[in-house]
């Protein structure tokens, strides 16, 4: 399995691929690292014939990266560490948040919450792990691991948002729809993440992962794997300003006073 | 991305040509990615499409100064540049913008956070707010919706809010219109060479008018809402050249199906589509739509027809405001080119759970369904209505499942129960389709296309299997999860209604 698929690099004339839309987040609060307390022994995976790793676990320590203080809001040193939730290509808009739900509009504080509850629901029933539990409105999955062309369908922004509040940091897929892209940084409720091959066939629910996005890394712990990602690229400006519109304040594009 | 063109063969012969074309922007991952696609494509379609030819960029002076596509012109001109290339991040003037009950609110709610409480919208000529998605409902928040969208607009003055307050009878709505892509050309909002942007993936549609028109989230149109400008990247051009006579039997529906097959739903991601050639210049403004309306179906970030003769008669009554059409350089240059012979294509269906599931009509006549649904952006409009009802005409049956009619606006509405159908002694399509045993036309709106409140007519609540005129048929598209949607032309829709089966309309039609 090509696991380390050396990427030719870019020439650093060409702003990355074409797959990437200019983004930008509007405010980029610090992620918190989540260290959620766990037992490699009883983590439950997708597909019970897959045995965790346990001396993986035990190396854990040794990464200088899991410590649980706090993190400072410089993106560049961000890392994101939890369980991973595992689902396949082309998961559309209408699974991500059913269409039903859209009336719940996202920037109102109480609706946005609800929203986060519905996360991932219109997954089919062979998803037999669901994304939030029955009685639950948070997800334990901070990191969602995906295949091609993830979030495609509908431009509503209620799916990165639906994501985000449901208790999602970060996406990591092989390939993103344009529209679901943008809307997650300009959002800023989750980093849509590209891996370089499909590790949403070498992941499984449920297993612990790290990323780090300055190294562009994501680890594994569960199967002792770690795979490139592609830097965040494009985005780094406008975030670096803090997003759209203290980049349009910044440059004086947005008028001080209303007109 | 590279990895989403997923394809085999044909694609991927293209893609080695392209290398060499001289698109410096596209990484050779390209190559890297072909050997990972796993998707199936029926190859018995494929023959009607010469190979596709990448076209070879002319090496480049100084003095070369044009050379751009349609969408790089419109681009150009709205961020004000003379030039500029596929892959430049540039600041667009937006000449539309539009937004709808959904995500309207969202929009607005960002709009005040991040301007103030008190701040003005940049031109509220410009903005362009029309409830259709989840109107006629019991849901509260839905109505709630509609509320928030009125108190913005007449706080900020908006010229053009299409209002309904009265939820039991449409037509005591004079401002109401219905499904907003399709009110946006009916009432000239649409016009060759601007930039049109809407909080909706099928805001692509406008397209057909010769604009650039795209989708885009809340936090997006908050930004616009304030400024009148977004920040976008030039994405580069895929020709699609259409060439023939039209056959009877095909619709634009059948055009898209054959592409969004060809290319994958993610085959277009980043790109423009151009539509050309002969078929499409046989087009009228409605079926244009169609084809443009599914461009984000692939992935597409937007889709254009050149604006022509048939462009300009449509929009002599409905807009009185100038504009300027702009076309392709002879030499620009195209991502790829792929060339259909449309005499030999076939009416077609895009089978469960994916637009790009293509398979021919006639090989899914085993296939029993329960219901169909007319109706949507992609297939509600007049145009597609005169169609089912030509094809009910001619058969002179019954219909077998529930069928199930939406308009998509009032105007469509008042022309199902007013326009004479050709051949039919005077009736009316609402005639027609009354004879045929469909239900009666529902209120104008998005309806059941993608669920909506529990109340929504049309509703799938229950696992059914339906042939539908919308646009997507991903799990739950329609409400139930287990529900099977078969994407058709309302040809294939009409004649499939007649059987109780997916149905080659040319049952009914030769």
């Amino acid at each position: 399995m090509a696991a380390s698929l050396t990427r030719i690099s870019c020439s650093s004339a060409f702003t990355f691929s074409a797959s990437k839309a200019s983004v930008f987040s509007p405010s980029l609060s610090p992620p918190s690292i989540k260290v959620p307390t766990f037992s490699p022994l009883t983590v439950k995976t997708l597909g019970s014939s897959f045995a965790p790793h346990v001396t993986c676990a035990i190396s854990l320590t040794t990464h200088a990266t899991l410590t649980p203080s706090s993190v400072p809001s410089d993106t560049s040193t961000t890392t994101f560490h939890g369980l991973c939730y595992v689902v396949g290509d082309n998961i559309d808009t209408d699974q991500i948040i059913p269409a039903e739900y859209l009336t719940l509009v996202p920037s109102n504080p109480a609706e946005y919450e609800k929203l986060g509850s519905y996360a991932l629901v219109g997954l089919p029933s062979s998803y037999t792990t669901r994304f939030i539990e029955p009685n639950e409105t948070k997800t334990k999955y901070s990191i969602v691991i995906g295949g091609a062309n993830f979030g495609c369908g509908s431009s509503r922004e209620h799916a990165p948002v639906a994501l985000g509040a449901a208790g999602a940091k970060a996406v990591v897929a092989e390939s993103y729809a344009r529209i679901f892209f943008r809307n997650s940084v300009a959002t800023g409720e989750v980093y849509p993440l590209e891996s370089e091959v499909r590790i949403c066939e070498e992941c499984k629910t449920g297993d612990v992962v790290t990323i780090q996005l300055r190294e562009s890394r994501l680890i594994n712990h569960s199967t002792c794997k770690e795979y490139k990602l592609n830097p965040i690229g494009d985005a780094g400006p406008v975030i670096e300003a803090g997003g759209i519109f203290a980049y349009a304040r910044k440059t004086g594009m947005i008028p001080s006073e209303s007109n | 991305m590279a990895s989403s063109l997923v394809s085999p063969s044909p694609v991927s012969s293209f893609i080695r040509n392209k290398e060499g074309s001289g698109f410096s922007s596209f990484p050779s991952t390209f190559q890297i990615a072909i050997q990972k696609c796993k998707k199936q494509v029926s190859k018995k379609i494929v023959s009607v499409m010469a190979p596709q030819q990448s076209e070879r960029k002319p090496a480049t002076t100084g003095s070369v100064k044009t050379r751009m596509t349609m969408t790089e012109k419109i681009l150009a001109r709205a961020s004000e540049k003379p030039q500029l290339s596929p892959g430049d991040n540039v600041w667009v003037n937006v000449d539309i913008l539009m937004t709808h009950d959904v995500c309207g609110p969202g929009s607005i709610g960002i709009f005040k956070k991040e301007f103030g409480e008190n701040a003005k919208v940049w031109d509220r000529e410009k903005v362009v707010i029309i409830p259709d998605h989840y109107i006629f409902t019991s849901d509260e928040r839905a109505n709630r919706n509609v509320d928030i969208l009125r108190d913005f607009c007449t706080e900020q003055n908006i010229k053009y809010f299409y209002d309904i307050k009265d939820l039991g009878n449409f037509k005591a709505n004079p401002d109401y219109k219905g499904v907003c892509h399709v009110a946006l050309a009916q009432e000239g909002h649409c016009r060759p060479g601007e930039v049109l942007l809407g909080t909706d993936s099928h805001t692509c549609t406008a397209g057909a008018f010769g604009q650039f028109a795209t989708g885009i989230g809340n936090t997006d149109a908050g930004f616009v809402l304030g400024t009148g400008k977004l920040l976008l990247k030039v994405p580069p051009t895929l020709r699609f050249v259409m060439d023939g006579e039209m056959p009877p039997y095909l619709l634009a529906k059948d055009l898209i199906l054959q592409i969004i097959g060809e290319i994958s739903v993610a085959g277009a991601t980043y790109k423009s589509m151009e539509f050309v050639g002969t078929t499409v210049e046989s087009l009228n403004m409605e079926e244009r739509m169609t084809l443009c309306n599914m461009v984000v179906e692939a992935g597409g970030k937007n889709g254009v027809v050149p604006a022509d003769s048939t462009t300009f008669k449509y929009l002599e009554d409905k807009t009185s405001l100038p504009y300027e059409p702009v076309y392709s350089d002879a030499q620009a240059s195209f991502l790829s080119e792929y060339r259909f012979d449309i005499s030999k294509l076939e009416p077609l269906v895009a089978k469960p759970h994916s637009p790009d599931n293509r398979a021919l009509a006639r090989e899914c006549k085993d296939v029993k369904i329960d219901r169909v649904y007319i109706g949507s952006c992609t297939g509600g409009k007049t145009e597609d209505f005169l169609a089912a009802a030509k094809l009910f005409l001619a058969s002179g049956k019954k219909v077998r499942v529930p069928t199930f009619l939406v308009p998509a606006t009032q105007k469509v509405w008042l022309d199902l129960y007013t326009l004479p159908i050709p051949g039919s002694g005077g009736k009316t399509m609402s005639q027609i389709f009354e004879e045929a045993g469909c239900d009666t036309p529902a209120s104008p709106s998005c309806g059941a296309c993608l669920g909506g409140p529990k109340d929504t007519y049309a509703r799938m609540n229950e696992p059914k299997v339906c042939v539908s005129t919308t646009n997507r048929n991903f799990p739950g598209r329609m409400g139930h999860k287990e529900g099977q949607i078969y994407l058709a032309s309302p040809y294939t829709a009409a004649a499939s209604a007649l059987t109780g089966y997916v149905t080659d309309p040319r049952e009914f039609l030769q």
